[in-house]
This record gives C-alpha cells, structure tokens and sequence, in this order.
C-alpha cells in the first residue's frame, strides 16, 4: 500500500461545507512541494461557467474545474469523429445527454480518469503524477465514484461500456486511486462519515484517509476550566468592555466547543484509528489557509 | 428587523444555502417561532441530524407532516431556573399549531407516479423500471424534485398559514431549483421523444439529421440504456406532460409575492460572493428574495486589547497562574481574529447587498440538538433591534 501522496488519483470528499477545497488544495500543494507535478480538478455536479482549461496556480501546481459539458465536448471530439464533432455541437444531444441519469456524473469521471493517464489522449496534455479530485458532497461524490461500474453494468455494448468498465477498473484499484473523507466533530458529518466507509466498503473500496478538519484541541483542564469559572463569577457584574471577562468567557467557550467535538472525534478514532488525520482550525487569511493546511497534513499523514 | 417582519403576508418560506450552514436548524426554528405567534405552520425538513429530529417528535421519514407535540418542546428545558431571555415560554405556541415532516424522496416520488398513472398496473410497471429506479433514488435531483413538488402539494391545501421548506445540501443554493429542472427535462421528455420519432420538430429545427444522433447516442452510451429509455418514456407517456404542467406551477408558486427566498450564510470567506450571486440569480429568475440570515457569527465582545496587557490583568485575575494566563490571552486572540472577520464580512455584505434585511446568529458552543438550543436562536431570529442588542451584550457573561 503506497503512501497517501503517492496514488496517481487522490478522491476528496465529505459533507458540504466540511471543508473538501481546503482539505483537497492542501493535499495538492503538498504532493507539489514535494516534487509532483500535480493538478486539483473540481469535479462540480452543476456547471455555473463552462470550460475545461488546466490552469497553472504555482510551481508544479495546477487547477481545473471539470465541467460535465465540456468534458462531453471533448470526449465526443476525441473519440467520435465526424459523428462526434456533429453531436458536440447539438444542442439537443447536449440537453438528451445531460439529463440521462448518470451520464453527467461518468463523463467528469472520465475526464478525471484521463487527466490521471500517463499516455494523455488530449494533444498537448501532459501527464501528471497526482490528480487530486475536489468532489462533490458524500452523496454525489459517491455516485460519482459509483457511476463508472454502474454503467459498465448497464450499457454492456459500445464504447462507453468498455470505457465505463476501464474508468471503473481504475477507480478500483487500491496503489492507484485514494479516497479521503473530510469530516468536522459534529453529528452528521460523523455520522455520513462512517456510512461512506460502509457504504465503500460495499463496493470493495475503503477509506485511505479521514480528515478531521476545524479540529480544536482541548487547552484548558477541568480544573483550569473552574478556576476559569471562579474568575468569571468573581468580576460580576460584569460591565461592559470588560476585556478580561471577555477573554475568560473565551476561554469557557473554547473548552466547550473542544468538549463538544470529543465525542465525535473518540468515534472517529475509534473507527479508523491511525487513518485519521487532525487538521486544526486556522484562522488564517484565504491566502494562507493553504500552505498551513498543507504544514498539518505533513505532520498527520 | 425580525423574521416575523419578514415573513409578513408570506405563505412559503424557502430557507436555502450551501452545505452545512444550518438550513436545517434554522427551517425549525422559524417554524417554532412562527407558531408560537399563532399560525398553522409546517415544516419540510430534508435529513435533520437525528438528536434535532427526535427533538422535534420525528422519528422516522414520513410522507405527510405530523403534529410535533407541544409536551416534547420542553424536554430539556427548565422554565424558570435561569434559562436565557427568550426561551421555554417564547417558544410555546398560543393558538398555532406546529406540524413537520422529514422528506422521503422516494417514497414521494412513488406517490407522485400512483397519483398521476391512468391505471394500478400501469404504476407498477413504471416502478419496476430500471430507469426510473435509479431516477428516484439518484441522489442527484431526487430530492430536489420531490420537495418543491410536496411543497406544491401542500400549498394546495388550507391546512397551513404557513410552510416552511428546507432545501437538501448542494453545493450552491440554487441547486434545489436547476435539479428539478434538470429532472423535468427528462420526464418531459420532449428531446427523447424527438429522437424517438425521427421526424420530430425538434430534431429538423436544429438542422441535425436524426439518424447520426441516433447512432452517436448508441456510440455513446450503448445499446440497452437507449432501449431502457425508450421504454421507460413509453411507459410514462402522457404522464409526462403531467410532470411539465407540474414544474411550471411550482415555478409560479415560488415567484408569487407570498413566497420569501431566505440565504442562510457563514460568515466565512466566500459567503459573500455566494450571497450576492444568489441575489442576482433569484432576481433573474423573478423570485423574491427576503433576506439573509449570517449563522455562527462571532461577535466581538470587548474589541481589541493590547496581548501584554491582557496577560497581566488575566494572570492577577487568575490568582497569578501565569501559564493559564497566557492560554487565555492567546485563546482570546484567535477568538478575536474571528470577530474581526466576521465583522468585516458582515459589512461588506450589508454594502453589497443594500437594502436586504440582514440577520445574525452567533455561533453557539455546542451544536444544535434540542428545544431550547432551538430557543436560543429564536431569540435572535423573532426578537426586536433592542432585545438582539440585550443579547448579544450578555454573550460575554
Ligand atoms: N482548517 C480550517 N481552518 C480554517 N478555516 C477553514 C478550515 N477548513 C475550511 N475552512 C473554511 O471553511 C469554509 C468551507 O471550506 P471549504 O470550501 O473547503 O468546504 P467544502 O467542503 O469544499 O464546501 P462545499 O461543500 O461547499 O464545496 C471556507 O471558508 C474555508 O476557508
Ligand atoms: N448558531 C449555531 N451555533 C452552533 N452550532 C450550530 C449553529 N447553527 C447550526 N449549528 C450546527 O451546525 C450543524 C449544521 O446545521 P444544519 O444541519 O442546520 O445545517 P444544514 O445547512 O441543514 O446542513 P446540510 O447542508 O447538511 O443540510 C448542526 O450540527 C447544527 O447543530
Ligand atoms: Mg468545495
Ligand atoms: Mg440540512
């Protein structure tokens, strides 16, 4: 089993709003600190703008936002010939396409699939060693590691099934493709946590790695926590502006949101022991974010 | 400004918002509040986590909305011993009646096929289609679908003064609508049908020959997911047209001037954007846009203090335990970057957004699992100018 960094295809994903970017940037500028050529693709199950350019963020850093559509576009164009160029430019297939029920879904994964190929079928692609997936929330994320064998299963003829079936063996294949769930110390990120590994270990998949982002350390002891306490009734009243009150209470709420995120994370050690790994809350500005993100990920992974 | 302000002359309330910000426990708390003010109101919840939902009485998925008992409101509450203002006896309706249901998308997609076939057996052929399993069961769309159309149902009726619906997590907030749109599209079925008969207006408007497109949906997807298809649209048939007719009438639904568009917000970086992009959005679409609740907000409780300072006075308050002192200045400093973040977040939004009510709700210690957690944000939610200012003032306490 090779180290998380070192799978060609890293799939993040989680509960919305958990914290997936952040956690997939991370990962991202972290394999290219180490010497990777790397690119975060946003697998996005809407698609506000169109387009499917590989951006350069940073040294051996690159992005893309792969857009079902467009994915569909260039798949057409590559594989379908005249035929293809035809029907990339129908807008009629184009809606026939998108509404058929996981075609959306398999044409971002094949567009990821080809991004992580060594040989690139795009002209003037070239290859990358890791492809990190910015996915969509548990459920779509899900699926969209599901779509690939499903379809292989249901459209047993044509091109598309043999290609399902290769994406599908691909995603299947534990040295090649990583799946990280991110989660924060709450119920039901927890919770859709350990249903996702349930529900992978199902398809044969597991978890390779949980993040427990926003994570707060306790820093205060019972005991502090009442002297913290005692400190606090002992200005009362308090008056307004009260600095030192202001902080004590700070410090009161700290402790009880750390207390409140123990439970969640004792179950989540108690699940994936040494595969959990806890990225601390850090206020840092939108800039900074990643590279810190990247500095605690070094120390759990 | 208030959510009872807001939600004036209002029928339906749609609480929407990106992942996780707290559609969920905010949809419930408008729907306590609203009640408490006397009106029939119902709640359409999307997977509450399971502590909210046993809160409220819900223990299971269910199809139609059930009265959430009184009695459980105060489980966990003690009137009178020192609970915040606005809590136990805010919250206790006079007159209203509280009713919720936790969504069941397929079970209401099922519902919707029995309602609309012409015959038993033609419901259960559908049903047992493999298309349509997997259309009412994908995670994608399905439950956007089937909550605006239970909305649509339920508006139907008098039985409520009130419904409240909260929207499934999505990466944007506009999801819950495009998804269904997306859904229709296919039930309508007009492409498909085109392709089905090769000599539809469709196919000849957009200048295509259907026999390429044909044979490039073959190309693409392979035999059998055609046939599916096809038969599949066969069996719907005129239904179809039904499913159409029905999305048009929601649409009208949410345009009406007694619908409200509320955006639950973090105040993290990129709510902004997200917000102001849902305004423009819904103004598109003609659909009235009421305001903005900000959730886990952390207000700045003393402004900034001088590091060393703080130190000192917090060692001498402290009985001179330095090390203590220190934790809790430097806790209280990254509290306070937060605030300061918050606050400057708060106030672009107010700058781009103009006119649009703006309400916060701090960000609590614990999560949000019972009655009188629900309160607590109550009182931010349906309390005065002056009574929220009150509030926020004892925070520091
Ligand atoms: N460890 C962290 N410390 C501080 N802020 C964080 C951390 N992780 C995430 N955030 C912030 O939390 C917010 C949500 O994070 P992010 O956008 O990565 O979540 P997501 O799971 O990708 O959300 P979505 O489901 O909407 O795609 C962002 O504002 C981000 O800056
Ligand atoms: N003001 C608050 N202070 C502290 N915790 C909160 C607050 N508001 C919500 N929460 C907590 O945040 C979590 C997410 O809230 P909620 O489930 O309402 O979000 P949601 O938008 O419905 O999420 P989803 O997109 O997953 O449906 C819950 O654990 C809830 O208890
Ligand atoms: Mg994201
Ligand atoms: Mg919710």
């Amino acid at each position: 089993m090779p180290a998380l960094l070192d799978h060609r295809l890293i799939f993040v994903t989680g509960k919305g709003g958990v914290g997936k970017t952040t956690i997939a940037r991370g990962l991202g500028l972290l394999g290219a600190q180490q010497g990777r050529r790397v690119i975060i693709a946003e697998l996005t199950p809407t698609c506000p703008e169109g387009g499917i350019a590989e951006i350069e963020l940073d040294e051996n850093l690159f992005f893309i936002a792969v857009d079902p559509q467009a994915a569909m576009e260039e798949y057409l164009r590559i594989k379908g010939g005249a035929v293809g160029s035809v029907l990339a430019h129908s807008r009629l297939f184009a809606t026939l396409a998108m509404a058929t029920p996981g075609l959306r879904e398999l044409l971002g994964m094949g567009k990821i699939w080809e991004l992580a190929q060594l040989e690139r079928r795009t002209r003037d692609g070239d290859a990358y060693d890791l492809v990190v997936v910015d996915a969509p929330a548990t459920g779509h994320g899900v699926a969209a590691l599901r779509t690939p064998r499903v379809f292989a299963d249901t459209a047993r003829v044509g091109p598309i099934a043999a290609h399902a079936a290769a994406i599908a063996t691909t995603i299947a294949e534990p040295d090649f493709t990583a799946v990280v769930a991110v989660t924060v110390a709450e119920e039901m990120p927890v919770r859709e946590t350990l249903s996702l590994a349930d529900t992978l270990a199902d398809d044969g998949l597991q978890l390779d790695a949980v993040v427990l982002n926003q994570h707060r350390a306790a820093r205060f002891s019972a005991e502090e926590d009442e002297q913290i306490a005692a400190a606090l009734a002992a200005r009362s009243p308090i008056r307004p502006g009260d600095a030192v009150a202001g902080a004590l209470s700070a410090a009161r709420s700290a402790r009880a949101r750390a207390e409140a995120q123990r439970e969640h994370a004792d179950a989540l050690t108690a699940r994936f022991g040494d595969r959990l790994v806890r990225v601390p809350a850090l206020s840092d500005d939108p800039e900074g974010l990643a590279p810190a993100v990247a500095h605690a990920l070094v120390k759990g992974l | 400004m208030n959510v009872p302000e807001l939600l004036a002359g209002r029928r339906i309330c749609v609480c929407a918002g990106s992942g996780g910000v707290g559609k969920t426990t905010t949809s419930a708390v408008i729907g306590l509040g609203m009640a408490a003010r006397g009106l029939r109101v119902c709640v359409i919840t999307i997977d509450p986590a399971r502590r909210l939902a046993t809160a409220l009485g819900l223990n299971e998925l269910s199809n139609e909305p059930r009265r959430v008992d009184v009695a459980r409101w105060r489980t966990g509450l003690t009137p009178g011993t020192g609970d915040p203002p606005g809590t136990a006896a805010d919250v206790e309706p006079a007159a209203g009646e509280l009713w919720a249901m936790m969504l069941d998308p397929k079970q209401t997609f099922d519902d919707l096929i029995d309602a609309a076939a012409p015959t038993v057996e033609r419901a259960a052929a559908i049903k047992a289609n493999g298309i349509y399993r997997q259309l009412s069961s994908a995670v994608a769309g399905s439950q956007e679908f089937t909550a605006v159309s239970k909305l649509y149902e339920l508006a139907q009726s008098d039985r409520f003064d009130l419904l409240v619906l909260d929207t499934p997590p999505a990466r944007n907030a506009l999801d819950f609508l495009e998804a269904p749109q997306r859904l229709t599209g296919f039930l309508d079925g007009r492409a498909l049908q085109a392709l089905a008969r090769p000599t539809g207006l469709g196919v000849r408007l957009l200048g295509v020959g259907a026999a390429p497109l044909l044979s490039g949906l073959k190309r693409i997807t392979g035999l059998d997911l055609v046939s599916d298809i096809t038969t599949f649209l066969g069996l719907l048939g005129p239904m179809a047209e039904t499913f159409g007719h029905r999305a048009r009438a929601v649409e009208a639904l949410l345009r009406s001037p007694e619908t409200a568009f509320l955006l639950i917000a973090s105040a993290q970086a990129g709510s902004i954007d997200e917000a102001v992009w849902f305004a423009e959005s819904l103004e598109r679409r003609q659909l009235p846009f009421s305001g903005v609740i900000v959730n886990r907000f952390h207000h700045d409780l003393v402004g900034p203090t001088p590091l060393g300072d703080l130190e000192a006075a917090l060692t001498a308050a402290l009985g001179g335990d330095t090390d203590l002192a220190v934790r809790v200045a430097e806790t209280m400093a990254a509290y306070h970057a937060l605030a300061v973040r918050d606050d400057a977040e708060l106030d672009r939004l107010r700058t781009r957004l103009g006119e649009v009510p703006l309400l916060a709700v701090p960000q609590f210690d614990a999560e949000i699992t019972d009655v009188s957690g629900l309160a607590r944000i109550h009182a931010y939610l349906f309390g005065s100018e002056a009574e929220r200012a009150a509030l926020i003032a004892t925070l520091t306490a």
